[in-house]
């Protein structure tokens, strides 16, 4: 068992093998989107547990998470999680057996794209107005 | 006739066993958080950013704090699986280890830490 090749099996294959598609592209967002978002959800944590401490600790995550870095995380956290949740829909849409035809997935690659935006901008303006 | 269903024949297969079992965990989580994140992101939006006060007071409320509590435990617990499959793709032996221990205990510890703060919070 032990000398049987270990380390050495094949990995999946590499991103840069294949000619870009609108539909792999989206999907590998998916995945750099979903596993960015660890940051934001930590910072978020953070500034939770600071609420809970007490006004101190929670002037000091608040600074952090309101100063123009921590908005710029959060504004990006904000587009990573609506793609990340339109391309997981599109997703389940496809595991259903619907949206397949190359013609149809293309344009559902399009929609999580342009769909992210639209709700990024949606989210900052109806956050503007509450 | 097929008497087998689709995923019965799917089960077991591949070199973890366990491919299935993953997809309609992450499936499931998936649909719940696609739920929860309107919501969620209501809640923090109007947060970010208000005074102390202001935050502490809205948290405090059942509805928002088993929102937020709801939505960090299955949005980890959707994330320690998704980020354990990208590391499984691209890195082997003991990075691949040691990336896992990683990524895995910080999702519990990120859960831990988000219901403790919701909790005291809200008493």
């Amino acid at each position: 068992m032990a000398d049987i090749e270990r380390g050495n099996r094949p990995l999946s294959p590499h991103l840069q093998i294949y000619r870009p598609q609108i539909t792999s592209v989206t999907s590998i967002f998916t995945r750099v989107t979903g596993n960015a978002l660890i940051v934001g959800a930590v910072l978020i944590v953070w500034w939770l547990i600071a609420a809970g401490a007490g006004p101190e600790a929670f002037a000091r995550a608040d600074w952090v998470l309101t100063s123009w870095l921590g908005n710029l995380v959060m504004f990006g956290s904000l587009w990573a999680l609506w793609y990340h949740t339109l391309a997981g829909i599109r997703h389940v849409i496809w595991d259903n057996g619907y949206g397949l035809e190359l013609e149809t997935a293309e344009k559902l690659g399009w929609i999580v794209i342009f769909g992210s935006g639209v709700l990024t901008v949606l989210t900052v303006l109806t956050l503007w107005i509450f | 006739m097929r008497y087998l269903t689709d995923r019965k024949r799917a089960e077991g297969l591949g070199a973890s066993k366990a491919g299935t079992e993953h997809h309609w965990y992450m499936n499931v989580s998936g649909v719940g958080l696609t739920l929860l994140i309107p919501f969620f992101v209501f809640i923090l939006g109007t947060s970010l950013g208000a005074p102390y006060e202001e935050v502490v007071a809205t948290l405090s409320q059942p509805f928002p704090a088993v929102i937020v509590g709801l939505t960090i435990a299955a949005g980890m617990l959707h994330f320690r699986r998704g980020a354990q499959m990208m590391i499984e793709d691209y890195w082997g032996g003991m990075t691949r280890k040691v990336m896992l221990w990683t990524v895995i205990c910080l999702s519990y510890l990120v859960i831990a830490a988000g219901l403790y703060a919701i909790v005291r919070i809200a008493i």
